[in-house]
């Protein structure tokens, strides 16, 4: 799950990460008053608030250029606050259809004498947090990774350690701090640590991390993820998900504990188990075809899932036909295509489908199929299923 | 023989009085799995199906039976602790089958296991499978999830990340005759107590396991290390697939370690080492079985 940049601040204000000032706005007039408030030195920024990067060099649908803006005054802040909410801004992340802004931040702006990256992720292969840091900041990390590998510093955390005062010498050295500027970043690297344990964040990063021309240490912009699993025990982060960032059909699945995602195919596909519907979309490329979606039904699937699951599928109009692969290891395959009869009446099935059927009493579960009058195809096993599928919509 | 369990292996079950953990225990039970207890706190002294004594804690489970496996079953808040639990009661392998516990818990729980001499598989697994040689495979052990009728008593080790996904390959090769010494599913998590890397080493030493079928998914490098290390020691032919070829990058794909990210963790890249490691990789999910028996010659 990822969040805007106006929440990932607020996390940061709630455990002392400094970062500059800056006030969320949801209309023009609410970017002037966040832009009088913040009125001191200096310039303003305007940055439209999408989960998406590259938005500085992005377009707005209505021409309107650029998602990140410097201002001088509180009208100024207005009149392109009022240019951006709601209106869509397409970047090169974002894909053609773009991203609508709903809200944008008026940040103070901030001299920069020199930025840094830093980041912090959970290391599937150390089992263990890793600090990522380089000098090279405000640029694509992974460039530098192919590049210059050499200006990467990677510091694993043992779990039940904790990070430990020498690491934070390591990467003052390493980084170049040194006096108040060691203090600063040790207290922000400090700060960020815990919040990345305590939040259950799968990833951190800020790119850039800021030392000012008055030496302070600053995040200037954040990306965060968090383990979907550990959600259950954080009822503040899960109530900063913008469903208007998602996917429709995604948020709609998950309300059925479906594991949907959408991808650009016309064959739609209902598997049971995550590796198997894998599998599935791959089998329908091998034999020619395209996938319209990845659709994990887990695996005790009931009638009412099977059901909203067609008509997640069935929303997708570039969806030319429908493959069920069912391996009923525990499930009774009898009530899943129970299960599928129900819901092809329900929602008026009209596109060809493909079920294949295997597993705990799948003879009675083929009987039910054969003797519903649904329009079916009913296929051996899963290769004789894609092909049957393809050849459907051909 | 076979790897890690055999018919005769006692178990217990963390949660065998939660609705998951019962039913999946009635299944052991009805394979003709040695189920001899299971834990549930604050319901010790209480039958399950009449017939397994539940206890309080594993150590009384343990010290009352005998028990050496424990699979679990409890929700995902509770499932760190089961797993140090049965660690600490000294168990030699837990099989946790517990899906979605936060990758944080499983951190710890895997660093506070360091030097203990017990083995995990899982979590977000569909357990471990020795088939029998009874009808329909019955006799066996199973502990965990899997459909047993699906199994045959044979030669092919089968090691996969996914649950439904291995009943595919396993029921590949119980239709072509071949049969499964074990089978086992490491499960689909980040962060895992045994890889394919660890399961191989076990299949390539055990005699009754004469060919070897590695299922992997898109993520991780794991797959990748488990080719590595077969190209110069697995003695025994070995047949792969990778799910997720056709899998977006940066989309978790239902498992929590199956996402490419950064570029890395490709099924394309994976299906090349596994190939330059002398691997046969089965191109459709539909070939597993058949791949393997054309490399066997069968």
């Amino acid at each position: 799950m990822n969040i805007h940049e106006y929440q990932a601040k607020e996390l940061f204000d709630k455990f002392g990460v400094p970062s500059p000032e800056g006030i969320v706005a949801h209309t023009a007039a609410e970017a002037k008053a966040a832009a009088e408030k913040l009125a001191g030195t200096g310039d303003l920024v305007v940055k439209a608030q999408v989960h998406a990067g590259g938005r500085g060099k992005g377009t707005f649908k209505n021409g309107f250029k650029g998602g990140v803006h410097l201002v001088k005054t509180a009208d100024e802040a207005a009149e392109i606050a009022g240019k951006m909410i709601g209106q869509t801004l397409v970047t090169h992340q974002t894909g053609e259809d773009g991203k609508l802004v709903n809200q944008v931040m008026i940040a103070r702006g901030v001299d920069i004498a020199k930025e840094y990256y830093l980041a912090i992720l959970m290391d599937r292969a150390t089992e263990r947090p890793v600090i990522v840091a380089s000098t090279e900041g405000g640029v694509n990390i992974e460039d530098v990774a192919e590049n210059t590998p050499e200006k990467i510093l990677n510091l694993g955390v043992h779990p039940l350690a904790g990070l430990q005062p020498f690491q934070i010498r390591k990467l003052c050295a390493a980084l170049g701090f040194a006096g108040d500027q060691a203090k600063a970043f040790a207290k922000l690297l400090k700060a960020l640590f815990k919040l990345f344990l305590d939040c259950d964040c799968s990833m951190v990063e800020i790119n850039p991390l800021v030392v000012t021309p008055d030496g302070d240490v600053l995040a200037l912009d954040a990306k965060f993820d968090f383990d979907a699993n550990a959600l259950y025990r954080h009822p503040d982060i899960e109530a900063l998900r913008d469903p208007s960032e998602e996917d429709p059909r995604e948020v709609e699945a998950s309300k059925y504990d479906l594991n949907y995602i959408g991808l650009d195919g016309n064959i739609a596909c209902l598997v049971n188990g995550a590796g198997l519907a894998m599998a599935t979309m791959d089998i329908i490329k091998f034999s020619g075809g395209e996938p319209a979606n990845f659709l994990d039904v887990g695996g005790g699937a009931t009638k009412e899932q099977v059901t909203n699951a067609f008509k997640i599928i069935l929303g997708d109009p570039k969806v030319k036909g429908i493959l069920v692969n069912i391996f009923g290891g525990i499930m009774d395959c009898d009530i899943i295509a129970h299960g599928i009869v129900e819901a092809c009446k329900e929602v008026d099935l009209k596109l060809p489908l493909v079920v294949r059927l295997e597993g705990n009493n799948v003879a009675a579960g083929k009987k039910t199929l054969a003797e519903s009058g649904v329009n079916l195809i009913a296929a051996d096993d899963l290769s004789d299923a894609a092909k049957k599928a393809v050849a459907a919509i051909a | 023989m076979s790897i890690l369990v055999d018919p005769d292996t006692k178990v217990l079950i963390q949660g065998i009085t939660g609705g998951f953990g019962g039913r999946h225990a009635q299944l052991s039970l009805d394979y003709g799995t040695q189920v001899v207890a299971g834990v549930t706190p604050g319901k010790g002294g209480q039958k399950f199906s009449d017939t397994v004594p539940v206890f309080d804690t594993v150590d009384q489970a343990v010290q009352e039976t005998g028990a050496t496996v424990s699979a679990i079953f409890v929700p995902p808040p509770f499932a760190g602790d089961a797993i140090l639990e049965a660690v600490d009661a000294g168990v030699d392998l837990v099989v946790c089958i517990t899906e979605g516990i936060p990758v944080a818990d499983m951190m710890r729980v895997r660093a506070a296991m360091q030097g203990a001499p017990t083995r995990l598989i899982g979590p977000n697994c569909p357990g471990v499978v020795t088939p029998g040689t009874g009808p329909d495979s019955h006799g066996g052990c199973r502990i965990g999830i899997a459909p047993g009728y699906i199994h045959k008593k044979g030669s092919v080790g089968v090691v996969s990340r996914s649950g439904t996904l291995t009943y595919e390959a396993v029921w590949q090769t119980t239709q072509l005759g071949l049969g499964q010494s074990t089978c086992v599913g490491i499960g689909g998590d980040p962060i895992n107590g045994t890889s394919h890397l660890d399961i191989l080493k076990l299949f390539n030493e055990d005699p009754e396991t004469e060919s070897i079928i590695m299922i992997g998914e898109i993520g991780g490098s794991a797959e990748e290390e488990a080719a590595a290390w077969a190209k110069d020691h697995c003695k025994k032919p070995m047949a792969a697939f990778i799910a997720g070829a056709t899998a977006p990058p940066g989309r978790r794909m239902g498992h929590a370690g199956a996402i490419i990210s950064g570029g890395k963790g490709t099924a394309e890249a994976k299906k090349e080492a596994l190939a330059e490691a002398g691997i046969a990789v089965a191109e459709s999910p539909s070939d597993m079985g058949a791949t393997l028996a054309k490399l066997l010659g069968k």
